[in-house]
């Protein structure tokens, strides 16, 4: 399956006006590799949405997007990747959603001299030791927002979580990222198969544990199953976890089962700051749905390359470099600064799962990390 | 852990087992009868789900999502078989994988394209959303044994139909003789579209029943499918009683080994490593469970040789 998008035309006479502070540059010509089709097909149409988004919105001309499909498999976004790199010729790469993609592809395609500009995958190995000055992410560290749940649980007084997540690597993350910043004891902790559909174990365990809070970090489809079944199960602990199971696209599946239930995460609809409040109104104009927190990073991912491509020419790779460190454009999260290993540093917050007329949403109701960095940045020599 | 636990697992174990037996029930009959691999059976269990979720959400009603389940799968099985898996009853193993790989394609873009990429909201009928309190003072997820009564009474039914019914007779005849069965003047093509789309109104059936209780989206069936090859490769290839029995053992021992195995090593090592050998030997147990009971009976529990 082949999806090619050419934007180079179609430009309407308003666009035209911002237009005229855009040029002067040379043209950017940006690979996108993500998830458009199988399971995962939600988040990769939800950054490339954003992405898309924001560069019609800026009516800029200079801008050439090839989008691909990787069908969430490791091998097809390395051929894709080689295919952009050699016969493509793209500038800057982006768009990978799942971090044992961006492992596959990332250390090759920066070491051929190309820009990558994660709009989700933030694996450990690519903050620390792996930085590199080509790698940008504009989404956070995989452990972040585990580690925001972590700082929040201790701060709400919660000790004695049990906690779960499937057995791969961004699982295991996210318990060390829990753990690293909540302070109580543990009633149990549990890896659950990858892709698991049934849970029922899992909650007995839960209801025998006698905890007081329950930890899961389950994406996609998981979340959901897992999240209908303890509401089913008449256990009422109190769940928390990462927004990766609450964000827009989930929510509407899961139902009544999900309200109440706090979350972390570095965006929400309902941050207070012009250019969110105009992401959410253009975004839902343009596809008819609410945005989720993946399509504000493919937004927020664009709008950092076009704030680049005002400065600097591509071809000059240093000085394209110095621009996108900047980080001089308006994020829908606000306050939005590059540490030295080219990662986040934001603020990350608690939400809580309401319903908006027939819509289930979320709402920010504290703050639980304040211009949070990642552990690994120390790791980084740069 | 206590013996209210152990019973709760046990029963989630044979919930589970129940759920891969009216998978397995439809792949085994048309693998037995028609000697046909159908790696497209998974996408039934989706169209089931699909179906369910659809009715549900227009009509409110939870057992007209049932039937939609039943009927459109069925329907779907007919017109696959008669448009596709029809040429392949000849051919070899190779070309019906190869067929009905495309088939898996076929159908989840075709269901992204109907339903969009989005998972589908399903949920358990209010009467039976709560717990029912077991003797013991087990508090069990009504729903939950509402699936292990359901899968009775299609083992039961299953049974009745193929040992006391003319239809069985045919379809045991076919299992045995497929050109004499011909020769004797039963329309055999007919038989084949109606076996096909018994099977698959199995797996749409459980399809919508497992839909209310985990997510319906695009691929829900893959994970299942190799499940169910497994169950029936440990029951014995064509045979119903295999499948049952095959099911209930996958089913019991995976949901027993992910809850013993992490105990059992944090015997002998820290919690966290316990855990995680724990569960990653969880969830080979079933494949070493299939490997095993091969070596003793290489053609399953109760295959013919």
């Amino acid at each position: 399956m082949k999806i090619k998008t050419l934007l180079l035309a179609a430009v309407s006479a308003a666009a035209l006006a911002s237009n005229a502070i855009a040029e002067g540059h040379g043209k950017v010509k940006v690979g996108m590799i993500t998830t458009l089709s199988g399971g995962g097909a939600g988040l990769g149409i939800d950054v490339r949405d954003g992405f898309m988004l924001a560069i019609k919105e800026s009516g800029n001309e200079n801008v050439e997007v090839v989008i691909e499909d990787d069908q969430r498999k490791p091998d097809i976004a390395v051929q894709l990747a080689d295919k952009m790199i050699q016969s493509e010729k793209v500038d800057v790469m982006t768009g990978i959603i799942w971090s044992n993609l961006a492992m596959a592809v990332v250390p090759s395609a920066v070491a051929q001299g190309k820009f990558y500009l994660s709009p989700n995958a933030g694996p450990s190995a690519l903050a620390g030791k792996g930085c590199s000055p080509n790698y940008f992410n504009v989404a956070w560290q995989n452990d972040n927002l585990h580690e925001a749940a972590g700082a929040y649980a201790s701060e709400a007084g919660l000790k004695n979580s049990f906690i779960m997540a499937p057995n791969y690597p961004a699982g295991q993350d996210a318990l060390n990222g829990y753990k690293r910043f909540y302070k109580g004891e543990l009633a149990g902790e549990v890896f659950t198969k990858l892709g698991q559909t049934d849970y029922a174990a899992e909650i007995a365990q839960i209801r025998a544990s006698g905890a007081d809070s329950v930890y899961f970090f389950l994406p996609g489809g998981m979340g959901i199953s897992f999240m209908k079944q303890y509401a089913g199960s008449g256990v009422d602990i109190p769940l928390v976890g990462p927004a990766f199971s609450f964000d827009q696209g989930i929510l509407q599946a899961v139902g009544d089962a999900a309200l109440g239930v706090k979350n972390t995460s570095q965006w929400s609809k309902d941050l207070d700051n012009e250019t969110n409040a105009a992401f959410v109104k253009n975004f839902q104009a343009e596809y008819d749905r609410l945005p989720s927190l993946y399509a504000s990073q493919g937004f927020d991912t664009a709008n950092l390359l076009l704030s680049a491509m005002e400065k600097a020419d591509v071809k000059d790779a240093d000085a394209f470099r110095a621009a996108l460190k900047e980080a001089d454009f308006k994020s829908t999260r606000g306050d939005f600064s590059f540490g030295n290993n080219h990662h986040p540093i934001q603020d990350i917050y608690v939400r809580e799962v309401i319903k908006e007329g027939d819509v289930y949403t979320n709402k920010i109701i504290g703050t639980a990390l304040e211009d949070h960095a990642d552990a690994f940045a120390s790791e980084c020599d740069m | 852990m206590s013996t209210v636990l152990i019973i709760e697992q046990i029963l989630n174990g044979l919930q589970f087992g129940v759920m891969l037996f009216l998978m397995a029930a439809g792949l085994t009959l048309i693998f037995g009868v028609m000697g046909l691999i159908n790696l497209a059976h998974g996408s039934l269990y989706m169209v089931g789900a699909f179906a369910a979720a659809a009715v549900a959400a227009s009509t409110g009603s939870f057992l007209l999502a049932l039937a939609a389940s039943l009927a459109a799968a069925a329907i779907v099985g007919a017109i696959i078989e008669l448009v596709v898996i029809r040429r392949l009853y000849d051919r070899d193993h190779l070309d019906q994988v190869l067929a009905t790989f495309a088939l898996i394609l076929i159908f989840s873009e075709t269901t992204r394209w109907l339903f969009g990429s989005f998972p589908l909201f399903l949920d358990v009928p209010e009467a039976l959303s709560g717990t029912v309190t077991l003797p013991g003072g087990i508090a069990y997820s009504s729903y939950r044994l509402m699936i292990i009564s359901v899968g009775i009474i299609v083992a039961v039914g299953l049974f009745l139909l193929i040992s006391k019914t003319r239809i069985g007779m045919r379809i045991r005849a076919g299992e045995n003789d497929r050109e004499m069965i011909g020769a004797l003047g039963v329309d055999i093509s007919k038989l084949y579209t109606l076996i096909f789309a018994l099977g698959a109104a199995l797996a749409g059936l459980s399809g919508a029943l497992v839909g209310a209780i985990q997510s319906v989206q695009v691929g829900m069936g893959e994970p299942v499918l190799i499940l169910a090859f497994v169950v029936i490769v440990i029951g014995g290839i064509g045979s119903i009683k295999g499948a049952l029995v095959g099911a209930i053992l996958v089913g019991l021992t995976d949901t027993l080994g992910r809850v013993m195995l992490p105990l059992f090593f944090a015997n002998f090592m820290e919690q966290s490593s316990a855990t995680s050998v724990g569960s990653s030997l969880a969830s080979m147990s079933i494949y070493i469970l299939m490997a095993a009971v091969l070596i003793f009976k290489p053609t399953g529990l109760f295959g013919r040789a």
